[in-house]
């Protein structure tokens, strides 16, 4: 019987592990959800009350312009050199087929329909993601969190809500700073090492790019603003362990973080594609 | 005596683990109560039970007349907004300057204009001697200033009860000793409740009206100061007394040490 009872645990102990491998994702996610649900309803207190003229929105474009404006610089660069790096990839097939001028049309698509949005987002994952993530859970260590509740003060309200709405609306303008600055490095390339003319280039842009590339990239880029934030927050809120627990939490927001916006992109490009957007 | 505070029967686990066990308390309006124990006896769980931060297994605390379990989200706002609470480390909030830790539940709570908030600010800044400090940011304070800027935002709303969590914990004697005159002084001129969870005996004595011992999830002993220091409980003296030989050390030595050490598991 003991024998019998041995094998089987042994057995059984994958199968165990996979069960609760699930019901931790399940868990996850199950309690992402309602964060992002509690936020939006607290957003109507926390932004759009009377008292929230006074002091809310000073916190809301305080983190736009931590999270926002100090990584516009950084998101230009990145997004210079991934259109540069575009250029110098397709050149050569294009030239196979004498069509070397069609780099622009590519450019143009990839940048602002995929590379523009998504890119920015895993620089803002980096950039501001973790440092919302270590900020919360530092709060929650010194009992700071502990003090908002006792106060009286929801710190999903307090906290939350200005980080989500400010990296949501920022990551919008930085798709467009990073659409921009991708087909500049595209353009640069283009004219000094592929022979394409400044006019070439442009007029070939905007021949390809209709109006729906461009606001599908930003309806990516809002969600994707919405997922960086909502991440951060909720990791941070739920350190538990002192600084190692930060540390952690810090790198589990930048991992999960990018393997979500990767995934959420498969899934609009998927719709986006049915829907012939 | 009217009751401010009356825990019934109240029961805390977590996992398998019974950190407070069917206790019962009642804090009295107006009197200073110091709740002792030594590390883990279940005094701070208590004590964030008491704010309403942690909801009981079992039982029930009924804060200023209300149950807390059965309060509406509304009604414990107002409940948290009659209470004040200095935390261990002050728990200030490390992004704003001392004023204006001070000045965010009047924010919050309140419709007074940005000068009259300015004006209660430096009013309970003065009470705790930090008048002259409110535009530094916690990071530049010392470890008695933010207890003293803890204490001040404790107190911005005029509270009812205030619950201290550790008030002396990492000061020095002479700063213990200060933090302890303004605990009275505010006690007396305020005319609060003071909940006071600590396990640093001078300052106990020096504050309290009554004091009780929480030992493993139990209250113990119930007394004034004087009772305390002439209890003949030999755990209550061990306690009290800080003695070497008791039944706290027995304790400790019967919890399998010797055994560990020879099997040499950690």
């Amino acid at each position: 019987m003991l024998f019998f009872r041995t094998h089987m645990t042994v057995l059984l102990r994958p199968i165990t592990a996979i069960g609760a491998f699930v019901l931790g994702v399940l868990e996850f996610l199950g309690g992402l959800a309602y964060l992002i649900r509690d936020t939006f309803v607290a957003s109507r207190q926390g932004l759009f009350s009377r008292r929230a003229w006074r002091f809310a929105w000073k916190h809301l474009w305080f983190q736009a312009d931590r999270v926002g404006v100090k990584s516009i610089p950084i998101v230009s660069l990145v997004m210079m050199c991934i259109g540069a790096i575009l250029a110098l990839q397709m050149a050569p097939i294009l030239r196979d087929f004498g069509q070397v001028q069609l780099v622009a049309n590519i450019i143009s698509i990839a940048v602002f329909r995929e590379l523009g949005p998504l890119v920015s987002a895993v620089v803002l994952t980096g950039f501001a993601g973790a440092s919302i993530a270590a900020e919360i859970g530092s709060m929650v260590v010194s009992e700071e969190i502990e003090a908002l509740e006792a106060e009286a003060i929801d710190p999903i309200r307090f906290l939350v809500v200005p980080r989500v709405f400010a990296t949501t609306i920022m990551m919008v303008c930085i798709a467009v700073v990073g659409d921009l600055m991708g087909i500049i490095g595209g353009l640069l390339t283009s004219h000094f090492f592929l022979g394409l003319n400044y006019h070439q280039y442009l007029s070939r842009t905007f021949e390809q790019v209709k109006i729906k590339d461009f606001h599908t990239g930003l309806w990516k880029a809002a969600v994707f603003g919405v997922l960086i934030s909502s991440f951060a927050c909720f990791l941070g809120l739920r350190v538990t362990g002192g600084a190692t627990g930060v540390g952690v939490a810090t790198t589990r927001t930048v991992v999960l973080t990018i393997v979500a916006l990767i995934f959420v992109d498969l899934m609009f490009t998927a719709a986006f594609y049915y829907l012939g957007l | 005596m009217e009751s401010a505070i009356q825990v019934l029967g109240v029961t805390k686990k977590f996992d398998t683990r019974t950190v407070l066990d069917a206790i019962r308390l009642d804090v009295y309006r107006g009197e200073t109560l110091c709740i002792l124990g030594g590390s883990g006896s279940g005094k701070s769980t208590l004590l964030r039970l008491m704010i309403g931060n942690l909801p009981p297994d079992g039982g029930d605390i009924v804060g200023l007349g209300k149950s807390l379990s059965k309060m509406t989200d509304g009604e414990m706002t107002e409940y948290r907004k009659s209470i004040g609470v200095l935390f261990q480390s002050g728990a200030l909030y490390n992004s704003m300057t001392v004023g204006e830790n001070v000045a965010l539940p009047l924010r919050e709570h309140t419709d007074l204009p940005d000068e009259t908030i300015e004006i209660m600010v430096k009013i309970k800044l003065e009470l705790v001697g930090l008048r002259r400090h409110a535009d530094k940011m916690p990071a530049e304070l010392s470890g008695g200033m933010k207890k003293r800027a803890g204490l001040a935002r404790a107190i911005a709303l005029d509270p009812k009860i205030l619950f201290y969590d550790e008030p002396s914990a990492g000061l020095d004697p002479v700063t213990s000793h200060e933090i302890d005159i303004l605990i009275s002084d505010l006690n007396r001129k305020l005319g609060v409740t003071s909940v006071v969870v600590t396990h640093e005996m001078d300052s106990a004595f020096r504050i309290a009206d009554r004091m009780v011992l929480l030992d493993r999830g139990k209250f113990i002993v119930s007394g004034t100061p004087d009772e305390m220091k002439d209890s003949t409980d030999p755990l209550v003296r061990q306690f009290v007394h800080g003695l070497i030989d008791g039944p706290l050390t027995e304790r400790r030595l019967a919890d399998g040490y010797e055994d560990d050490l020879l099997e040499g598991s950690v």
